[in-house]
């Protein structure tokens, strides 16, 4: 049967994935943020699983608004990087696992959550950087990926709850397939950030190391915050934690830390990072 | 009956919700027109013209060729859509947020590095 090992927790930075394909990684500037990540990268070498859940979020490249899905999970076979303006990253084809993709649809479905299928879609920043970030610059990506967009850019999203509830339905879709596969979910997006307005730039480096800890210890109680706390604590664009609750959802209730890392600022974001286990 | 709106108060800031995104809806779709590299070129080669393609707001239109982010999220874009705008004019994402902040480029980096924005003046 097919089983989530662990879980990655990592902010998704544009300006990251540009400091990578420009090779800018060792510049005063990014050295500390990519060095928070080598622990990560050489657990993931010798963790590499078959498939990765994806949690992201698109910015206005899949989706225009013309039609905003709030859950929707790639079903296809393989996703090209998006042109978001300035040429697609030159980072390779996303593969999918169309399999596993249509189990755990029909699963989370029948379990309530009415998630849309997505046959062919490019992705943006929100899923390659995590990719780069762990993985660095194969020629291949060395999982498959199946992306789960979550709507984060229109209010209202959906609230973390329904986020943490519908985790725990992946874990159980994802469980109840046959093949032997290992399978991580990562929850990318946040942390601390606003990228508008005459309060852009705001960091809240007390409220994101509090929810690191809460994600850890309590993401029950973590998942009832309401969406206005992460607006006005943590920026307007820090709402895109809440796909963190669908990760930390898929996982058992006692996870072991394999690396905890935070870091401010990539760009005008704080970034977040966290590799979790299920506790032995 | 309305809905209540929590967020509403929050300085500084404009959330995109259901009725920002009514008002912004063609202009956020033109954006998404710049992730086409034949399109880019066309809106560089005449930008009033290109937009005029678009049923925008006159405002929304000057709002764009001002490049006035500030002005153009109160009157609906978004700022993952507005990215079109300044990707296509070659400028980083903390480039074009530095100008919604009434700071120099380089007061906005140095705040960025040295912490960000404290959230005391919530």
């Amino acid at each position: 049967m097919a089983r989530i090992t662990a879980g990655v927790a990592t902010s998704h930075v544009p300006a990251i994935g540009a400091a990578i394909d420009n090779q800018k990684t060792d510049t005063d500037y990014w050295r500390p943020l990519f060095a928070g990540y080598e622990a990560s990268k050489s657990w993931m070498a010798a963790h590499t699983p078959d498939v990765i859940i994806l949690v992201y979020n698109d910015h206005a490249s899949a989706f225009s608004l013309d039609i905003v899905p709030t859950f929707a999970i790639g079903c296809a076979d393989h996703y090209a990087p998006a042109d978001e303006g300035w040429g697609p990253r030159p980072v390779p084809i996303v593969e999918g696992h169309p399999e596993l993709a249509a189990h755990v649809a029909q699963s989370v479905i029948e379990q309530d959550f009415d998630l849309t299928i997505v046959n062919r879609m490019d992705v943006d920043h929100g899923l390659t950087v995590p990719l780069s970030l762990l993985f660095g610059q194969p020629k291949a990506w060395p999982a498959k990926v199946i992306p789960l967009a979550v709507n984060v850019v229109l209010y209202p999203p959906p609230s973390g709850r329904r986020c943490f509830e519908l985790g725990k339905a992946i874990r159980r879709a994802v469980e109840s397939f046959d093949e032997d596969l290992s399978v991580q979910i990562w929850g990318t997006g946040g942390m601390s950030h606003q990228l508008q307005g005459p309060r852009a730039g705001l960091i809240n480096s007390p409220w994101d190391n509090a929810f690191l800890d809460r994600l850890i210890e309590d993401p029950e109680g973590l998942s009832r915050v309401p969406h206005v706390e992460y607006l006005r604590e943590a920026g307007s664009e820090a709402i895109e934690l809440v796909m963190w609750l669908i990760m930390r959802g898929a996982l058992q209730d006692r996870v072991a830390v394999r690396h905890r890392f935070y870091h401010v600022p990539a760009s005008n974001t704080a970034v977040g990072h966290l590799v979790l286990e299920s506790a032995p | 009956m309305a809905l209540e709106k929590p967020y509403a108060d929050i300085p500084g800031t404009t959330i995109f919700d259901l009725d920002q995104a009514r008002k912004g809806y063609h202009l956020n779709q033109f954006c998404m027109s710049l992730m086409k590299p034949e399109n880019r070129q066309r809106f560089k080669a005449d930008e009033a013209v290109y937009l005029q393609a678009w049923p925008m707001t006159p405002e929304q239109r000057l709002g764009v060729l001002a490049r006035d982010y500030n002005r153009l999220i109160s009157l609906g874009g978004n700022i993952f859509f507005l990215s079109k705008i300044f990707s296509t004019d070659g400028k980083s994402v903390q480039q074009a947020v530095a100008t919604m902040t009434g700071m120099t480029q380089e007061q906005y980096a140095h705040m960025m590095s040295n912490g960000g924005r404290s959230p005391t003046a919530n």
